[in-house]
């Protein structure tokens, strides 16, 4: 009977040991989602996480410059300038709904790791509270 | 509609399933039992006659149906038409019932023999699992919904991501095969809890009744990431996608179940154990389907919101309620008989087992999950990223390789320290060397997780390859059997056991190929003008032009790559395409692959001039060894699915004649 209690324990410790570090890890490895206006508002805490910023890609902002590219994302209130080193796939263009996974610089760029497309003929704002999703998403690989 | 017709059928003899099963598991008659073998083949017919109807239906492009003018298309190839079957989610739950149908009748006819008191129970729990899919199929997800008048001309067709590879042909029904086929072990766990019982011989037919979904469920994933791999292109299989982890959760839990089960039938322990798990394992499907099919995750998989979500929700929680009902119930079978093992020895070492895939189950769930209830909660937008889950798995993965090594190693009962190590010295000292021998040769420099993956690879390797020929070994010295003789005495007699190993290896060649394709992959990204050539590793690639060509159901624009590399020289040529009416394309990869590497290269865009084309080239080590270690896999289960005592029986009168 002891022996069966000491067995509990040694499996109960493992099992919270591995919950503890899972959770810990969990809360280190959050991507938010973020409209610009959320981002914009979210100040210097931006620069800190792994954000997903879903948006629209404003007319006559994309500028190809040095190996990469610069471009606006937009809500239609906020504003934020992305830049990305990736070859944006084909369908990228302007007033095309994107989702760019990255972190805010300290100069105010965007820098995107990934970019996404959404993968719609009629792209519209997100409504209120919707999660840009990658369902209709294309990923620049 | 003769498709509504037949699904009723099917709802009720389902009813008519689950009241019998159940009467006869409560008074124990003969006669009820035979009446619910009855309604459940009754199930089992009705609802494969509609699948076949609905595939009638696609092929002759009949789109007064709805689903058919949904998914349907007169230029679409007709095995892709068949295949749209299960491209959206009315046409699945369809699949889904017929797959559920054949695997009732197959638990029908194999328990024929077994009419104990757990049986119809059991029948009852999957009839009752089965009226469920032919309520979903005749209601909230009904295919057969006739199209809104005018009758359309033409459809739009199935998603272009799957129509893009013959892959998308195989990889759902396995998954379903696998994912369903969990309704027939978790019936037989529910049987042996209400019925109280569990005996040895219901616990080989539960492990049986395991290995077949598990079977399948391992090819879904393997062809669900080989799918991605091949037609998504962005280099990789796996990247912890809620649907991805939907299909490893049950994988993970049916795994240690297969494991658990082992010990009942050798000590007579851990059995409420294995049906906790066994019941666990269904749960999580019933969670992946929730997942994949209500719209709450966006991805390719998940293809409409629809009004199966919060059903599926009730029926999961039903479930759960009731699986925890009946294991409060049963509390007296959970408790181990017995005392406990010895701290070194093979009973421990499936005990950390199943501690280890229980943990990486609880941490992926929680990964996967944890933005729903941040959602629900605080109504936060969120997602866990990969690292999360790479920083979970890559160690609890090396544990359970290091244990595939030390636990068929180790004796049953207690085995003395000194007998202990002697087992294990020689394995360990392999690996030790090749861990050495990996550093010196530069495969990796440092002392990384790679390596040392590499080297508990390598010691699991070791162990498993003698085990696997010990009983030939045996055979050859203590009964002088020669070599042919041997083997072939202990495959029949052990093949179980040889299968078991069998899966082993070919799970080590895995995720050495994983461990190794995560490291060692080198991408870039290029824009080539057509006739400029890049160097990329031991390979030039020269853009030789651009390609434009027309199929009825699509259009490519293909850019054709030249390369020259040590192996010779060949082309690649990625392409985009453009399906049916949709403008935007979508990118397939061209793979070169070799024994050691793949060149992948995935076509980014075209410049409008036609003579620039954006493409990324990725070098991806050890791929090949994935689908090499899963056809190993597969074939270590089938040898381990092999009728055991047929073999025995065929091998008895050999060895009398032989005497």
């Amino acid at each position: 009977m002891k022996n069966k209690l000491a067995a509990g324990l040694v499996i109960l410790a493992i099992v919270g040991v591995l919950g503890y570090l899972a959770f810990g890890s969990v809360s280190q490895n959050l991507v938010y989602y973020w409209t610009p206006t959320e981002l914009v508002a979210a100040g210097s805490k931006a620069s800190e996480a792994t954000v997903r910023l879903g948006g629209m890609v404003e007319a006559g902002s994309v500028v190809a410059e040095g190996g990469g590219t610069t471009f606006a994302v937009t809500d239609g209130t906020e504003r934020v300038r992305v830049r990305t080193e990736q070859i944006p796939p084909q369908m990228f263009r302007e007033g095309i709904g994107v989702v760019v996974e990255g972190t805010m610089a300290q100069d105010g760029v965007f820098q995107s790791k990934r970019l996404m497309v959404k993968h719609d003929e009629n792209y519209r704002a997100p409504a209120e509270g919707e999660k840009p999703g990658t369902s209709t998403m294309v990923e620049s690989p | 509609m003769v498709g509504d017709a037949v699904v009723l059928v099917g709802l009720a003899a389902a009813a008519g399933g689950t009241v019998t099963g159940f009467a006869a598991g409560a008074t124990g008659s003969l006669d009820l039992l035979r009446h619910a073998q009855r309604f459940a083949r009754t199930y089992a017919v009705a609802m494969i006659a509609a699948c076949l109807v609905m595939v009638y239906a696609l092929a002759v492009h009949d789109f007064s149906v709805k689903y058919v003018s949904k998914v349907g298309s007169l230029s679409t190839p007709l095995h892709i038409t068949i295949v749209s079957l299960w491209s959206s989610l009315e046409g699945s739950i369809l699949l889904w019932g017929a797959v559920l149908g054949a695997y009732i009748a197959a638990f029908v006819s194999w328990s024929r023999d077994r009419d104990v008191e757990e049986t119809p129970w059991a029948l009852g729990t999957m009839c009752l699992v089965g009226g469920f899919f032919a309520y979903l199929i005749a209601h909230p997800a009904n295919p057969f919904t006739p199209a809104p008048v005018p009758v359309p001309g033409d459809g739009p067709g199935p998603n272009p991501l799957l129509q893009n590879h013959l892959l998308m042909i195989v990889h759902p029904p396995s998954l379903y095969l696998g994912y369903v086929g969990m309704v027939v072990p978790f019936g037989m766990a529910v049987g042996s809890l209400v019925s109280g019982k569990l005996g040895p011989a219901w616990t080989r037919a539960l492990r049986t009744a395991l290995m077949w979904p598990w079977l399948f469920l391992t090819a879904g994933i393997v062809l669900g990431g080989w799918w991605a791999y091949e037609v998504l292109g962005w280099g990789g299989y796996w990247a912890w996608d809620p649907v991805e982890n939907a299909s490893l959760l049950p994988w993970l839990t049916a795994t240690a179940a297969l494991h658990a089960a082992m010990l009942p039938s050798r000590r007579g322990s851990l059995k409420g154990w294995t049906v906790t798990l066994v019941l666990v394992t269904f749960l999580l499907t019933l969670l992946g389907t929730f997942m994949t099919r209500s719209g709450v995750f966006n991805s390719v998989h998940s293809f409409t919101q629809s009004a199966i979500g919060p059903i599926f929700l009730g029926f999961l929680g039903v479930a759960l309620v009731a699986c925890v009902i009946l294991l409060a119930a049963r509390i007296d079978l959970l408790s181990t008989e017995g005392d406990p093992p010895a701290l070194v020895s093979r009973e421990t070492g499936f005990l950390v087992n199943n501690v280890l895939f229980v943990a990486l189950t609880f941490t992926v769930l929680l990964g996967t999950t944890f933005p729903l209830v941040m959602e629900a909660v605080k109504g936060v937008k969120l997602s866990v990223g990969e690292p999360y889950f790479n920083q979970v798995a890559i160690p609890a993965g090396i544990a359970i390789l290091f244990l595939m090594g030390v636990g068929p190693a180790l004796p049953w009962g207690e085995p003395s320290p000194g007998s202990a190590w002697r087992e294990l010295r020689w394995p360990l000292a392999l690996a030790a060397v090749a861990g050495a021998g990996s550093i010196a040769g530069g495969v990796d420099r440092a002392l990384s997780w790679t390596t040392l993956c590499v080297v508990v690879a390598m010691f699991a390797m070791a162990v498993t390859a003698r085990e696997a020929t010990r009983p030939v070994r045996v055979r050859m010295r203590e009964n002088g059997e020669a070599l042919g003789t041997a083997a072939w005495r202990a495959f029949s007699r052990g093949n179980r056991r040889l299968g078991g190993y069998v899966v082993h290896a070919g799970i080590v060649v895995i995720v050495v190929a994983v461990a190794v394709s995560h490291a060692f992959r080198v991408e870039r990204e290029i824009t080539l003008s057509t006739g400029q050539s890049v160097a990329f590793e031991e390979y030039t690639l020269t853009l030789v032009g651009r390609d434009h060509v027309e199929e009825p159901h699509r259009t490519r624009e293909l850019a054709r790559v030249a390369v020259a590399g040590p192996g010779g020289d060949f082309e690649l040529a990625p392409s985009l395409n453009r399906y049916g009416g949709g403008m935007n394309p979508i990118g397939t990869p061209d793979v070169h692959s070799t024994a050691s590497h793949d060149l992948y290269l995935s076509l980014l865009s075209i410049g409008t001039d036609g003579n620039t084309a954006g493409i990324h080239v990725y070098r991806n080590p050890g791929i090949l060894w994935l689908w090499v270690g899963w056809a190993i896999v597969s074939l270590g289960a089938l040898v381990a699915l092999l009728p055991s005592r047929a073999g025995k029986a065929a091998a008895r009168p050999a060895e009398q004649a032989a005497k």
